[in-house]
């Protein structure tokens, strides 16, 4: 495009591309500003993009386009004072002052972005305001992105030209009210995803049945049966807690498509077992290591839900017991009914059978979508 | 199996090992990471000492650094940065015209050059009612000026205001030169229950063009000429014209994105990832290579992408993607209400064919011809002759009974 518009000459004298053409392709300017308080001060974290500091302040010091990281450490020396004089954060009408930055590299959906962090440290307690004005002047489409937090409560602003100082409201939330909120989550959580529920009920079905030459007949007694569902239902727990803590501590991490069709299969082993017991002898083993891969699935959407991370051990602690009393409920339903049933020729062929066929199927759908990205169901 | 704890030992230990190799190789995790070595290349930006735009913006930069009032500067400044930003898709530099021209910026009337890279700006940032008003009293200031007769005829164009903007295409005859004239009103015309008729008048305009004409000329006629073919019924033509077009700016996207939808139409996906290469940064693009590869029945893992600058752009409350995320909720996402919100949306704000077509496809993936009825009342309302948009709008229509 560049060459023609320099040809560009006629009546117009302008360029012809300023009529029509696609109107943004890529994403604009955007920093993220995150702001966590503490009882003696706030923790900062800003997320810039390389691309605008580079704008603002040359960065690229030898100029031939390419941003090192070398350049990037050069630069340190201007960028914490630059981002100190575009910046003010007040706490009880006192200014809060930062202490030393530290930098560290990070990506975005559009590019690399410097994370630059500090510890402020407030005179006063009382009501936040910020004030922001970073790249407004070079760049008045900028937005700078606050994320607050206080005691669990969270809040979000968005800065413009327009829109450069908040105050911010952050009630301080009782820890309670902050707890019952993420057991809420965890509850709800495992009841809008079924796919955990289907693999516990997959591992489930056999519980209240037992082998007896090639063929399933019904536990003699409830200690049997009840026993299998704890031995099960304990081992899943304790696996995918294990898994859901050290993933939202970030200690391990798995790639979420992998995680997804990893359960997926897990759904089809588990219907598989039921159809053509092979591991019949101990289910809870199975239970247990499948159990690590959904409690990496619980971490992913712990994360999505941009819960407040102050008290990350709270809303952990919160969601998981939601996850279990969800799932507690559901094992509470189904055992009943199905120790009751467990004679019936009813309960053998349709449920045991049908109902672990027609999880195979929909396991085996979900695993093809989410191995091969595909949409298959509406759900 | 005889050893349960064994089996759950390995398999912790399986995945302990799959995480530290995930980790190991994606060391853009959310909490940052260092760089290994100093020479690492984490960017790319504007090569100030070697690229001639970059270095002419630099002059003009410093000129305006010693003085923020000069105008001519800040134009030039200005209009480089507009060119350069619609030529890539890139909002930032629109952002750097603005500032460029901020002592004007808020002014009532500032100088005609101002105003008409105001409008141009405001009409990037699909606040075209303010873009309307901008040009108008440009014009009113001064009829003579083409280009702004020409940006309100687009301007009016994708409101769908085709009568409107045919009026705006007139003053181009005494002022822009024959092919100019005839690109704008027959553009309009094609929409507006001319197609045949428009299209052969306009590749008449483009036989009878002289030789000198500039190489973007040629090309936004040849890509007008595309459109009209192809609401002619002529898609073999529409795609032969937009090659040209593509081969006389090989750097447009706006070309690229053209064809890839055309061959997307025609159920070519193979040739759109061929068409695209390997990049990803251009939004509209990446959406094409998408579709392509959801065509072939290929995984695309450059959904996840092109999902978080969509959320992205929510964060940040623009809502100037709408069109393209509605194509891509609906096509790649299969979210049908959402897609059908967003797509409802977008028809507030903005009316060309492509926002007719997803509002279309959306309500007919949702059965609902109450959602289509303000598409139909325009299609019927302006004539429309596209066949694609009539054919969906046939489909709707069959729904109702």
């Amino acid at each position: 495009m560049r060459s023609a518009l320099g040809l560009l000459t006629g009546a117009l004298g302008l360029a012809l591309c300023f009529v029509g053409g696609p109107a943004q392709a890529h994403k604009p300017s955007d920093s993220y500003l995150t702001l966590l308080e503490r009882s003696g001060g706030i923790d900062l974290r800003w997320d810039l993009a390389l691309r605008d500091l580079d704008h603002a302040l040359r960065l690229d010091a030898d100029g031939d386009g390419s941003l090192t990281w070398g350049e990037v450490q050069a630069a340190e020396a201007r960028v914490g004072p630059y981002l100190q004089s575009r910046l003010q954060v007040t706490r009880g009408a006192a200014p809060c002052s930062p202490s030393q930055w530290s930098w560290a590299i990070t990506q975005h959906s559009d590019g690399s972005y410097l994370v630059a962090r500090t510890a402020l440290a407030c005179g006063a307690d009382g009501p936040l305001e910020v004030r922001y004005g970073l790249f407004f002047d070079v760049d008045p489409l900028h937005r700078g992105i606050l994320h607050a937090e206080r005691d669990g409560a969270a809040q979000t602003y968005i800065f413009s030209t327009a829109n450069r100082a908040v105050s911010l409201a952050l009630g301080r939330q009782s820890p309670w009210a902050h707890f019952s909120r993420t057991v809420a989550t965890g509850v709800d959580h495992i009841w809008s995803g079924i796919d955990h529920l289907l693999f516990l009920f997959a591992l489930l079905l056999p519980a209240v049945l037992r082998r007896e030459r090639h063929d399933w007949v019904g536990q003699t007694g409830l200690k049997p049966s009840l026993a299998d569902v704890l031995r099960i239902v304990t081992a899943f727990t304790l696996a995918h807690s294990i898994s859901l803590s050290l993933a939202a501590f970030g200690w391990v991490s798995l790639p979420s498509r992998f995680v997804e069709s990893a359960i997926a299969a897990s759904i089809v082993v588990a219907a598989l077992n039921n159809l053509f017991p092979v591991l019949s002898t101990s289910r809870w083993t199975a239970a247990f290591c499948l159990g690590i891969l959904h409690g990496f699935a619980f971490s992913t959407t712990l994360r999505d839900l941009a819960l407040p991370t102050a008290n990350r051990l709270v809303t952990l602690l919160g969601f998981n017991l939601g996850v279990e009393l969800g799932q507690l409920c559901a094992v509470a339903v189904f055992v009943p009914l199905a120790f009751l049933l467990r004679n019936t020729v009813f309960y053998r062929r349709w449920v045991l059978i049908g109902g672990s066929l027609l999880t195979l199927v929909l396991a085996l759908v979900w695993l093809t979508e989410r191995s091969l990205k595909l949409k298959l169901m509406p759900f | 199996m005889r050893r349960p704890l064994a089996v759950v030992a390995v398999v912790t230990g399986v995945l302990l090992g799959i995480s530290a190799l995930y980790r190991a190789f994606n060391p853009g995790n959310a909490d940052g990471y260092l760089p290994q070595s100093p020479s690492e290349v984490l960017e790319t930006v504007p090569a100030r000492k070697t690229d001639a735009l970059s270095q002419r913006i630099e002059r003009l930069q410093e000129a305006l650094r010693q003085n923020p009032a000069a105008l001519d500067a800040a134009v030039e400044l200005a209009r480089l940065w507009v060119e350069e930003g619609r030529a890539r898709g890139d909002p930032r530099m629109l952002g750097y015209a603005q500032a460029a021209l901020s002592p004007w910026w808020e002014l009532p009337s500032p100088p005609e050059e101002v105003l008409l890279l105001r409008a141009t700006l405001k009409q990037s940032l699909h606040h075209f009612e303010e873009s309307l008003q901008d040009l108008d009293l440009l014009l009113k200031g001064n009829p003579q000026n083409g280009q702004a007769w020409l940006t309100r005829a687009v301007v009016q164009t994708v409101l769908g205001d085709y009568a409107q903007a045919e009026a705006s295409c007139q003053p181009l005859f005494g002022l822009a030169g024959n092919l100019v004239a005839t690109v704008c009103l027959t553009n309009a015309q094609s929409l507006h229950g001319q197609a045949k008729a428009s299209y052969r008048r306009l590749e008449l305009a483009l036989r009878q063009a002289p030789e000198y004409l500039s190489l973007s000329e040629r090309s936004w006629a040849l890509s007008t000429l595309a459109d009209a073919a192809a609401r002619a019924g002529d898609l073999d033509a529409a795609e032969g014209y937009l090659e040209r077009a593509v081969a006389l700016d090989p750097g447009s996207h706006f070309l690229r994105a053209a064809i890839a939808d055309l061959l997307l139409d025609a159920h070519r996906p193979a040739e759109v990832l061929t068409l695209l290469g390997e990049d990803r940064q251009d939004d509209a693009l990446l959406l094409r290579r998408v579709l392509a590869e959801i065509a072939l029945g290929k995984s695309s893992p450059d959904s996840d992408a092109l999902r978080e600058r969509y959320q992205a752009s929510h964060q940040r409350g623009d809502s100037l993607h709408r069109r393209e995320e509605a194509r891509f909720v609906l096509g790649v996402e299969h979210d049908i209400a959402r897609a059908l919100d967003l797509a409802r949306e977008n028809w507030k704000v903005q009316r060309e064919p492509w926002d007719a077509r997803i509002l279309l496809a959306a309500a007919l993936a949702n059965k609902s011809r109450e959602a289509a009825a303000p598409v139909l009342e325009s299609l019927k309302k302006n004539h429309t002759e596209d066949p694609v948009l009539l054919g969906l709008a046939r489909q709707v229509e069959v729904l109702a009974q």
